[in-house]
């Protein structure tokens, strides 16, 4: 076969040589679309876990000024004799040395003076202390939201422009698949969602468009190359597993060398930005399977089916 | 032959780049600003809302308060404040370094309207009666603290001093931000009273300079006389949202964050050694001039670096590295189907070009988006982000291709392909 003579004279890596990815779409579609039912279910049992940015409420961080494990239940007990309701108190940071509790009520200015100087007493640290009115958190998910989608579109219709429409859609699909894994794995973990959420979902969207582009790239370039009117499964799928095969390795390295950082982040990083780490960890993950074992294997069906109802089009019209 | 000029060139840019770097470093550390989550400090939106019935809240007004804030700031003596309205009729006052955390809101949030009524809390004078800025704090014979005024036109002060004095109560009471259904008689029998004073007024006084007695500290005086000398907010102030940051909390995330960023850069350089080689070398260069430009500009721009903003650069550096590694793939690509290294470079330079600028300027728009609708946190990520990826264009595509190029073109990697990471065995023969 003339494309197998292709690969062979292109292909050098006797590892990602072997790889099928459209063999197995069937088991990434399977996968991903069970992934996606349960991050649903998830969301309709556990919910997400809303931090004060998005819901209302006062945070309170205590950091030990010796660096030793701050006594959570201490915390928790003096809070509550002030007349609070404390949610979802825990312990972060290198040595545990960072309690934080939230807080159901909005804590006034003189509340939040008052509540300072209490935990400067019984702790001697300074707490780090947010209150968010139901109004203004409200707005930032919205405003979140409404980011997203903007993004998504205007990222789109450029797609569309540099490439085509079917590869823009596949390519948007997984990105959408990839912002709904990273909500699906916070509600699972039941991890808190904070306003860092947000970039850290926009930022994959960045990434993930760009993994799904650098490998359309490759099957634009392919497909002229290979000089021929592609029509079946089989040709298109030979397309797009020699594409991504010859851009494996680029994929392969560019997502380490963002990983690299990422996992440093979170390991070594403050725990104020653990949320946005996570989701760039999960995201960055997904972002590399979804461009090559979702959008592209999904291209070349929905490719194949559209030149397939042409072509069909074009005989009915020729018996006519 | 291995040319020399090539090389000389190499090495003259990196040594003049590498002098003017070190040069700039620390006007740059010096000039960064830090946001009030890596610095401590803190900041409250406030919601702003009408004084009186019927008082519209427009852009006049918003800016008039923010000037009002402005002036307040200065009295505390907060060196990068920062106050922006959002939403058109909210105002976020960012406040890092601060102190005394308790003063400063209470300095901010003060309408500071001062009035001066009867005992049936009949307005007898306003703030607009005073000479502006001619506060000052004194203390009486008995060393209390107290504030004096100089009021506009002393025949004023006669004509209500002599009212006041034939009424009964005779007093003269002080209030700061009066409101509608506050009563002197009310409160006069309150251990902690809502006015300031109620001096008794026993002649008719025709002088200019008013006294106002009754505060508990000196403190206390001196936020009144800042208050009355930066003038009364056009509008009221409600807080809707805050967030402190203890000053140890903010240094130790800074630290964390850097140090964490140190580590995953210095396993990229590594990586991009190990995987490129000499590729990777100058892929490594450029990436440090793109560290030093990056900060330079942020702190050209005069943006504020926040934690997800320090997080933004080293997410940039690593996609500075997806454009590296993109044209090293492709140049690898070309020498193992057969091309000499200088029609490889050419090749692949050319043929990787599209592919990056197509991935970075969808995250340009990403960021972009974000710059527009995103509120300050969100926003010092999005300026951190736009920078990166407009500097990958300068560092990663033409730094990267003019450092190679030199090499190239001195002949010196010719014939030799395991510089360049790859094995002679993968070679296409032609």
């Amino acid at each position: 076969m003339k494309t197998d003579e292709k690969m062979n004279y292109k292909h050098y890596n006797k590892f990602y040589g072997r790889l099928d990815f459209m063999k197995f779409r069937n088991v990434f579609f399977t996968v991903s679309s069970v992934l996606i039912v349960l991050g649903i279910i998830s969301l309709f049992v556990f919910k997400l876990n809303l931090g004060v940015d998005f819901s209302s409420g006062t945070r309170v961080d205590i950091q030990s000024p010796t660096n030793q494990t701050m006594p959570l239940n201490k915390v928790v007990r003096s809070l509550q004799k002030m007349g609070y309701q404390t949610e979802e108190p825990v312990l972060s940071g290198a040595h545990n040395d960072v309690a934080t509790v939230q807080l159901r009520q909005v804590l006034n200015q003189n509340q939040v003076a008052k509540l300072r100087s209490a935990m400067q007493k019984q702790f001697g640290a300074n707490p780090t202390i947010s209150t968010v009115s139901p109004q203004v958190g409200r707005d930032l998910a919205k405003n979140g939201i409404f980011a997203l989608i903007l993004a998504s579109i205007f990222i789109i219709i450029y797609v569309w422009i540099r490439f085509e429409f079917l590869q823009g859609l596949t390519a948007v699909l997984a990105l959408i698949h990839d912002a709904f894994i990273i909500i699906t794995v916070f509600s699972l973990l039941h991890i808190e969602v904070n306003i860092l959420f947000i970039s850290a979902v926009l930022t994959i969207v960045g990434y993930s468009i760009n993994d799904s582009i650098v490998t359309f790239d490759r099957v634009r370039e392919n497909i002229k190359l290979s000089r021929r009117r592609l029509a079946t499964l089989q040709e298109f799928g030979d397309i797009v597993n020699l594409s991504i095969r010859e851009t494996l390795t680029r994929s392969v390295n560019t997502v380490l060398t963002v990983l690299f950082p990422v996992i440093c982040l979170l390991i070594f990083g403050s725990p104020s930005i653990r949320t946005f780490t996570i989701a760039l960890f999960v995201g960055l993950i997904c972002g590399v399977y979804s461009s090559i074992c979702i959008a592209c294997p999904l291209w070349a069906v929905m490719k194949t089916k559209y030149v397939a109802s042409r072509k069909k089009k074009r005989t009915v019209q020729v018996q006519n | 032959m291995v040319k020399k000029g090539h090389l000389f060139s190499f090495f003259a840019i990196l040594i003049v780049a590498g002098v003017i770097m070190a040069m700039i470093a620390q006007p740059i550390i010096h000039n960064v600003k830090l946001g009030l989550d890596l610095k401590g400090g803190f900041e409250v939106l406030y919601q702003v809302e009408p004084l009186k019935a019927g008082q519209k809240i427009d852009k006049d007004t918003m800016s008039n308060a923010v000037a009002a804030i402005n002036k307040r700031i200065n009295v505390l003596g907060v060196s990068e404040p920062n106050i922006s309205i959002e939403n058109g009729n909210r105002i976020r006052v960012q406040l890092p370094g601060v102190k005394d955390e308790k003063r400063a809101r209470k300095l901010l949030s003060t309408t500071a309207n001062l009035t001066f009524r009867d005992y049936k809390d009949r307005l007898m004078l306003d703030g607009s009666d005073l000479v502006p800025g001619k506060a000052k704090v004194g203390f009486d014979n008995l060393n209390k603290p107290l504030v004096t005024l100089r009021l506009k036109d002393p025949n004023k002060f006669a004509k209500v001093t002599r009212k006041i004095m034939n009424e009964n109560p005779n007093v003269l009471v002080i209030w700061l931000d009066y409101q509608k259904g506050d009563s002197f008689l009310k409160q006069v029998n309150k251990k902690k009273h809502k006015f300031i004073s109620a001096p008794s007024v026993d002649s008719v006084l025709n002088t200019s300079d008013v006294q106002i007695t009754g505060m508990s500290s000196v403190q206390e005086a001196t936020t009144l006389k800042d208050l009355l000398n930066s003038g009364s907010l056009p509008v009221k102030m409600k807080e809707i949202y805050s967030n402190s940051v203890g000053a140890q909390f903010g240094q130790d995330s800074m630290k964390e964050t850097l140090f964490a960023g140190a580590i995953g850069v210095a396993v990229i350089f590594l990586f991009m050694l190990f995987f490129y080689r000499l590729g990777g070398l100058i892929a490594d260069i450029t990436l440090v001039f793109y560290v030093f430009i990056v900060m330079g500009v942020f702190v050209g721009l005069q943006a504020v670096l926040t934690l997800p903003g320090i997080a933004a650069l080293i997410l940039g550096i690593g996609m500075a590295v997806d454009a590296n590694i993109i044209t090293l793939e492709r140049i690898k690509d070309e020498i193992r189907s057969g091309k000499t290294i200088l029609s490889a470079f050419r090749a692949g330079n050319h043929r990787a070009l599209p592919t990056v600028v197509d991935a970075n300027i969808t995250t340009i728009i990403a960021a972009a988006v974000l710059f527009v609708l995103g509120e300050s946190a969100i926003k010092g990520f999005a300026v951190m982000l736009l920078i990166s990826n407009i500097i990958t264009f300068i560092t990663s595509i033409y730094g990267a291709r003019l450092f190679l190029g030199l090499l190239v073109h001195s002949k010196l990697l010719n014939n030799k392909p395991g510089l360049l990471g790859v094995k002679r065995s993968d070679i296409r023969e032609n």
